[in-house]
Formats: C-alpha cells, structure tokens, sequence
C-alpha cells in the first residue's frame, strides 16, 4: 500500500560521543535509516553529551543513537541518559552501537540504554528495532 | 478582534522563551498537525519583528559553515539568533539526513541560539512547505535575528524569495565565468553576494565580474553588494554581517519592506487558496460521479483537459 502523505517520519539523532574519530559505523547506520523512510539528524564526531542532549531536544527527536568505538561508553552513556532524565526528557528511547563488551552492555541496558549493536549486526536488525522504539515512544 | 482572545497554553510557553514547547510546535507545523494552526493563529500578531536572513547557493559553497561563523558573529555582538537548517528529502524513501549540525560548534550552554534541521519534504524550491511558519515561531519565541539555510541542490533556491528579507547567495571562485552568473536567476534574488573561498585562486576575478555585474542588475534603488569571506581561517565574516544590516536599513528606510512584505503576503495567501482549492477539487474529482465520468471523457479523448477544466471552473463559480 502507498505510504499515506500523512505519516510523519520518524526523527532520530545519529552522535558521535566521545573522542575516536571513526564514523564510517555511524554514517552507514544513518544512510540505512534514511532509506527506511526517517530524518536523520547526523550531529557527527566529538560531541558531548550535554552537546547530544541539547541537539535532541532542539530537534525534538524520537530517538537517540550513539555510536561509540572508544571504550569510553560506561562514562558517556550513563550521562547521556541522566541529562535526558534531568531535562524531563527521559521517554526519548537511546540505542547504541560500537564496540561493547558484553559485562558492559547487560550494565548499560539496566541502566535504560534500549538496544545495543555490536560488529556485524544486520542493518535491517538495527533498522526494525529502530523503528520499534520510536513508534513505542510515541 | 482575535489580538486580545487569551493565548493557547503553548503560544504563551514559546513567548516566555520554553524552548521545549517551540521545538514540539516546530514538528507539529513540520507535520500538518492540527494543533499547530492555532498556535500559529494566536502568535502571528506578535510576529514580522525579526529579520530572516536567506543564505543560499550551490552545494558545497560552504553554507553551513557561514552560518556558524555569522552565528558567532551575532552573539558577539548580543544578538540572539535561531537557525533553520534545510537539506533535501530522499524522493525514493522520503528519509533524508541532516547534516548541517556538524559545523555548527556553539556552546551546548548559550541559550541565546536555537537550531533545527529540516528535511524539505518533497518541496522544490530549496526550503520546506513549513520553513516560513517555523521562521515566525522563532520570531514569536524573541529570537533577534532568524537564519535559513537552503538546500542548495540546484542552480538557485528560489522560494526563498518568499519567506527572506534579505537574500545572501554564497558563490565560490570558478563556479563559472559571468555568462553563468547571468543567466541563473541569481540576480533576481540576491540582496548580498557572498564570494565564500575567498583564500582559492580566482577569488578576486569573482569577485570583480561581481561588482561590475550587479551595476547591470540594480533594482528597486539596492545594488546588491558583494563581500568576499574564507571559513578557516574566517574573515570577512564582520563585512558580511555589515552588508547584511545595511541591506536591512534599506528596507526601512526606502519603505521597500513594506512592499516585499505585501508580495510575500500576497504569494503566501495565493499558495494557500490553491492548496485547498487543489485538495478539494481533487477529492471531488474521485468521488463525484459527474467529475469522475468527466475525467473518463478525458481519458477516451473525446475532451481535451483544458475543456474539462474550463467546466470545473463554470461548476464552481455557479455553486
């Protein structure tokens, strides 16, 4: 069935926290949920998570994906999450992807982060739960 | 009068200066949500203040990272400003990504600045169907100066004639000799030329085919100006800003504001008839079996289309 011109599109924010400098990971993510129909806004390397919060906010997003392949996560996806929380804002679903490791990841979805991707997750994987979050959201 | 009928809860949050509400107002207009015609209803008297500032050219002229610099630029000297930030929806899949974000580096801090990326969704001309109402929520929300960036996609964007008060076209060195200046519309819509790349080679050719140009193009009593900036290192981001007001102080003084905002106001009632008048016609043309056995007519040739639209145009007048 044609896609009705009413169906607004999903909104997410694609960042980058952190210092590593490798969005190839990011950028294919963000082309993959382009093409599912979504607004990506592609807020790019070294953002802050006081940075990443207030770009959420001003873009009025359904979503929030963080791309991480420092190893800095534990510190930087807790704050993320706390700010949302402090801005009233912490129904906005986060997922993320990067390089995780598993003690890691289990810590990080307790503590409200929605989905996590390693390497060689399926882009049609990321993509569906994407939308799931969002539409759960809303 | 409806000036003096008490606010929507939400038009009173965005004059207070909630960024939240504005930003979910913003998505509502984006949207067509019905929520959003009566905020936008009750704020309209308290708009028209702020000055839009279109900055438009071709892809890769370096936009987006003239707007940081001005954005800068306007904080320095106290002025707060809100950027709308506008880049091209897939026709394919109606996604898109919105890039503009990276050059811009403000303080996560200064709340003197508010930014929005917006997707064009299927519009042409280089801006958004929504650009327009969300610059007068910015205005609304006491924003002193509103930038809106264009796509960019094609030779001009020329809708930004409608929803801009002053217009920058940004060009770089070897875009093509004046022949290519000339005949792409530029001078129609350009209040300032920018000659971004300024640090290239042929900058100075550029910029001199320019000024000799825009004696040719000279309208309504404003010789557009042309200023040459770089981006890294920046300079001539203050000349810019300068010709920018000075473009602005025009407008005041020669009354000429007041005619741009009757066209723009005129254009902007026009497109809405149209659209409605587009949707309930089309509409009608699937459900009214008179119109659909007209269309069939069409169809089997036995009625040219300008024929059938001369009888809808009789139909309706009789109504």
């Amino acid at each position: 069935m044609a896609k009705s011109p009413k169906a607004t599109p999903i909104r997410v924010l694609i960042a980058k926290p952190g210092l590593d400098g490798h969005d190839r990971g990011a950028k294919v993510v963000a082309r993959a949920l382009r093409d599912a129909g979504m607004e990506v806004i592609y807020a790019g390397l070294r953002q802050t998570p006081e940075e990443i919060v207030r770009a959420a906010l001003e873009e009025d997003v359904d979503l929030i994906g963080l791309s991480i392949l420092s190893g800095a996560h534990m510190a930087l996806f807790p704050k993320v999450l706390n700010l949302l929380k402090r801005e009233k804002a912490g129904g906005i679903p986060v997922f993320a992807g990067g390089i995780i490791p598993d003690e890691d990841a289990r810590r990080l979805r307790r503590a409200g982060i929605r989905a996590i991707f390693g390497p060689g997750s399926s882009l049609e994987e990321i993509v569906s739960t994407a939308r799931n979050l969002a539409r759960a959201s809303a | 009068m409806t000036r003096r009928a008490p606010l929507p809860a939400a038009a009173r949050a965005i004059r207070s200066g909630d960024r939240r509400v504005l930003a979910r107002a913003i998505s509502q207009v984006e949207d067509r949500d019905p929520a959003a015609v009566a905020i936008s209803r009750a704020l309209f008297p308290r708009t028209g203040r702020a000055p839009v500032i279109g900055i438009t050219g071709p892809l890769g002229v370096g936009k987006s990272s003239l707007i940081n610099l001005l954005v800068n630029r306007l904080r320095a000297l106290d002025r707060t400003v809100a950027v709308i930030a506008v880049d091209p929806s897939s026709p394919f899949s109606g996604g898109s990504v919105l890039g503009d974000r990276i050059r811009f580096d403000r303080s996560a801090h200064d709340t003197g600045v508010f930014f929005r990326s917006m997707a064009s969704r299927g519009e042409e001309g280089g801006i958004a169907a929504a650009t327009r109402e969300v610059a007068r929520l910015m205005d609304a929300a006491g924003f002193d100066v509103v930038l809106v960036e264009t796509v960019g996609s094609g030779q001009v964007d020329l809708a930004i004639r409608d929803v801009a008060s002053t217009r920058v076209v940004v060009l770089v060195p070897h875009l093509g000799d004046e022949v290519q200046t000339l005949k792409a519309g530029l001078f129609e819509i350009a209040d300032v030329f920018c000659v971004n790349k300024s640090d290239l080679p042929g900058a100075e050719l550029a910029e001199r085919d320019l000024r000799e140009l825009v004696h040719l193009g000279a309208r309504s009593g404003w010789t557009p100006s042309v200023v040459a900036t770089s981006t890294n290192p920046a300079t001539g981001i203050d000349e810019l800003w300068t010709a920018i007001e000075a473009h602005e102080r025009f407008l005041d003084q020669s009354g000429q504001r007041a005619a741009d905002e009757r066209r723009r106001v005129a254009v902007e009632i026009v497109e809405r008839v149209r659209a409605r008048i587009g949707d309930e016609l089309t509409a009608r043309l699937e459900r009214e079996p008179r119109l659909r056995a007209l269309v069939d007519r069409v169809v089997a040739r036995e009625l040219d289309p300008e024929s059938a639209a001369e009888r809808v145009r009789r139909e309706r007048r009789a109504r």
